[in-house]
């Protein structure tokens, strides 16, 4: 629950947030009526199941969003991730899972950090920085599998098992996902650094000024992005248990997408971790959505376009409508 | 009084960027309980100092001495942490957050979970606040407020953090007479309980009445550092120019000729009603008001800027389409708007760009923009309001504040315009270039150029203009011609009051 005192900007999340479970509710219940089966348990499973990987990496771009930067570099950090994994786990079958996700998140720590590195000290743009190291990493994938791939028959058991388990009736893929989304929006919203992330998005120079550690936030940011694309790359190996060189490629425009529809604003400064998540889970449904309905594969992209200029659109209302109130509750003073 | 203790040295230093040397072997000590000016011209060096203390720029030579040891700030953080709070000339706050976490950002304070506790950090906005005599609510955020809100901020900002040393760079620029006697009592009340103040301004009844202690600078150098007592507001300003400077707002007297400018009963909304006045070519009318009067939002609104509601502007009897910026400029009018930076300015853009930005139609050739024309116009300009500058193609965010304003008034007087709107056009300026402000408004006028000024600075109204429109929350509350314009009649009417 948050506080009454932080109603007013507080509020205004909120409906932002609230307008995408809107259009999830109105697009789950087109899709139920024409075909019941879309809110059967398969499919709710198989929705949630699809959605926790982008959400996953959703969350660490939302970070780097909210800093007013980008990484485009996670759909190959997610594939360098889960070839690296797998190789390892189909070498030391006796490895457990938790060595399995360690080692994914270091992979994508060590990635995001050079990101980081180089804008910071680089002083590069971000888009710039990760553009390059998205065919960086790939080629690095590529050159390292030469043609070859891991099949799901060589992986163990408990491996690929760990994409189908439950807890408590919940699959880890999901309970990571939540916590992941849950775990930054907490720290996002009540840390100090959190605070200082948001900062140093709606105000660079201020955030100099104020003396926050602009670099080490930021290299925290990074790294965070690329851990999670590299802990999306074991949770995708595990899923489908066959990696090659390729996997995940052009994850980073669906993860993107996905932090934009969400509400996170693309010049920093706001939107929640909760919003990219949401984002996530939306872009998921209404590509199943279209399937169940039978409608063209094709449109998908071009109804996924549409939501993103339609939410960027709406942001830009709402800012200027707030921008307006604000202006008028000072006019009195 | 406490004793006088030197909290801060500035000892023998020396600061360059690339080959302009900013400062040069300039040493001052700051007292605790004392407020210490420091006054110069535009470009004297005084924002670098107040970078070096604030831990932005490190010195090149010389050293800063804390409590008789050497301290060297690596960064803003060190600087901070040392007890050093700098409230800058332009509002440095973050608009996306709330006005009550601007004010804690960097030291929140925090639950036993290590949690951010928003109830204290908003009651703590709420104490500040009341100990400065405003009204905001914590929770709304930093974005959005005007400019004398946001200084407000970022004085709270610096009374939160319990400074020992407090740097306030230009803070009452934006502020009106009343905002700025709140500042005065709280910065005295912080003066009194030991901690020392390093105070820049351009207004030397505002040394005066606050500071001990000045320390002049003229082209990076030290000049003297005196006891205030011992030196006359001329002397001051005689040692920051380094020559006398005549009678500093000179009007020439006028014949007025037809009326350029005709407002009738203009409203909008909650921002201002029933507001009228005229303007004849040869004139200058100002209009006074505190801070939130409404006097930006009705020139911007004349202007085609801002939307109105009602009400009729006419330009040589003719009228002028509503919400129409380029309808006015292509009727004559030229606006130099208050927030140079975001609205004068572009601040990536070459100085030369800058001029001649509103006439690039009009340099053009074929519909091509050659660097010649520009240059040569942004030349005349430039040199006319003797522009400190580098090179003409230096990007406009380089120039020292000051500058940047002169370029904003260049960029507009190179249109010829036959009315001219300018929105505190001496703000941040030093005496030097305000005179010369002065002069230039004045000759423009003699050559039949309708002027209207909004201004805060009661000496500028009353020396500038012909008529005086005061507005008070909206609406005229009076208008006053040169004889019955006095700093009473006018803060009377301003503040609401009969003459007591």
């Amino acid at each position: 629950m948050t506080s009454m005192a932080a109603k007013s900007p507080r509020a205004i999340l909120k409906t932002r947030e609230l307008g995408i479970v809107l259009a999830l509710a109105a697009l789950v219940l087109y899709t139920t009526i024409n075909n019941s089966r879309f809110l059967s348990g398969q499919s709710i499973r198989d929705n949630l199941l699809n959605t926790a990987i982008l959400a996953v990496m959703a969350t660490g771009q939302a970070v780097v969003v909210i800093t007013r930067n980008i990484d485009l570099s996670v759909g190959s950090v997610l594939g360098i991730s889960a070839f690296a994994v797998a190789t390892m786990m189909s070498d030391h079958p006796g490895l457990p899972m938790i060595v399995a996700i360690v080692a994914g998140l270091a992979v994508g720590a060590l990635a995001g950090l050079l990101n980081g590195v180089l804008v910071r000290y680089g002083k590069v743009p971000a888009l710039v920085v990760t553009l390059g190291t998205l065919y960086m990493y790939r080629g690095i994938t590529y050159s390292w599998a030469g043609g070859s791939q891991v099949n799901a028959d060589e992986l163990p058991p408990h491996f690929l098992n760990f994409a189908n388990d439950n807890l408590l009736g919940i699959p880890w893929l999901v309970l990571i996902a939540l916590i992941v989304v849950a775990g930054t929006s907490l720290v996002m919203r009540n840390y100090r650094v959190g605070r200082e992330l948001y900062a140093m998005g709606s105000s660079p120079q201020a955030a100099e000024l104020a003396g926050i550690k602009v670099a080490r936030n930021l290299l925290g940011a990074f790294v965070l992005s690329g851990a999670l694309a590299g802990l999306a790359g074991v949770l995708f190996a595990a899923r489908f248990g066959t990696v090659d060189a390729s996997a995940g490629t052009g994850y980073e425009l669906n993860v993107v997408a996905a932090v934009v529809v969400g509400g996170v604003a693309v010049f920093g400064g706001s939107g929640t971790a909760w919003g990219a998540g949401l984002g996530a889970l939306l872009l998921t449904v209404i590509s199943s959505a279209l399937a169940v309905l039978d409608i063209n594969q094709f449109w998908q992209q071009a109804i996924v376009g549409a939501l993103i200029i339609l939410a960027i659109c709406a942001d830009r209302l709402v800012a200027v409508r707030i921008a307006r109130s604000l202006r008028r509750r000072d006019a009195h003073v | 009084m406490a004793v006088a203790t030197a909290l801060l040295e500035v000892h023998d230093v020396t600061k360059s960027f690339g080959a302009v040397a900013a400062v040069q072997g300039v040493s001052f000590p700051l007292f605790g309980g004392e407020a210490h000016a420091l006054v110069g011209e535009n470009g004297a060096g005084k924002s670098t100092i107040v970078k070096m203390l604030a831990g932005v720029h490190r010195p090149d030579t010389g050293t800063l001495r804390m409590d008789d040891n050497d301290v060297d700030f690596a960064g803003p953080a060190n600087a901070k942490a040392a007890g050093i709070a700098v409230i800058y000339q332009e509002p440095t706050l973050f608009p996306d957050l709330s006005v009550a976490e601007n004010i804690a950002m960097g030291n929140q304070p925090l639950t036993r979970l290590r949690q951010i506790d928003r109830k204290a950090m908003h009651a703590n906005a709420e104490r500040l606040f009341r100990r400065l005599g405003v009204h905001l609510d914590p929770t709304r955020p930093a974005r959005g407020l005007s400019i004398a809100d946001q200084q407000l901020v970022e004085i709270a900002k610096a009374l939160s953090s319990e400074a020992r040393i407090l740097i306030m760079d230009e803070p009452t620029a934006a502020l009106s007479r009343v905002e700025v006697e709140r500042l005065f009592s709280v910065v005295r009340s912080l003066r009194e309980e030991g901690a020392a103040i390093l105070f820049i301004s351009h207004r030397f009844e505002e040394i005066t009445e606050l500071c001990q202690r000045v320390t002049i600078m003229r082209d990076g150098k030290l000049v003297a550092t005196e006891l205030v007592a011992d030196l006359t507001v001329d002397d001051m300003i005689r040692r920051m120019v380094g020559r006398d400077l005549s009678a500093l707002f000179p009007k020439q007297e006028v014949e007025p000729g037809e009326v350029m400018l005709d407002v009738a009963g203009l409203s909008r909304e909650g921002v201002f009603r029933d507001v009228s006045f005229t303007v004849r070519a040869g004139e200058i009318v100002a209009l006074a008001g505190l801070v939130g009067a409404g006097r930006s939002e009705v020139v911007q609104a004349v202007f085609g800027v801002d939307p109105y509601d009602s009400g009729t502007v006419k330009v040589k009897g003719k009228r002028l389409k509503p919400g129409s910026p380029r309808a006015a400029m292509a009727a004559g009018l030229a606006l130099v708007p208050e927030d140079r930076r975001q609205q004068g300015l572009v601040m990536e853009l070459s100085i030369e760009r800058n001029v001649t930005l509103p006439r690039a139609r009009k340099l053009a050739r074929l519909g091509l923009l050659f660097g010649g024309a520009e240059r040569s116009s942004a030349e005349r300009w430039t040199q006319r309001l003797q522009t400190k500058l580098g090179n003409l193609s230096d990007a406009v965010g380089t120039l020292s504040g000051g500058n940047q304003q002169k370029v904003v008034l260049a960029k507009w007087l190179s249109t010829a315009p036959q009315l001219l709107i300018v929105d505190e056009p001496t703000r941040g300026i030093d005496v030097g270039t305000k005179a010369e402000v002065h002069r230039l408004m004045s000759s423009l006028a003699a050559d039949g150029l309708a002027v209207v000024m909004v201004s805060s600075e009661l000496p500028e109204v009353l020396g500038m203009a012909d008529r005086v429109v005061v507005l008070r929350e909206g609406r005229v509350a009076a208008t006053l011609s040169k004889a019955e314009a006095t700093e009473e009649s006018v803060m009377y009417a301003a503040m609401g009051q009969e003459a007591a």
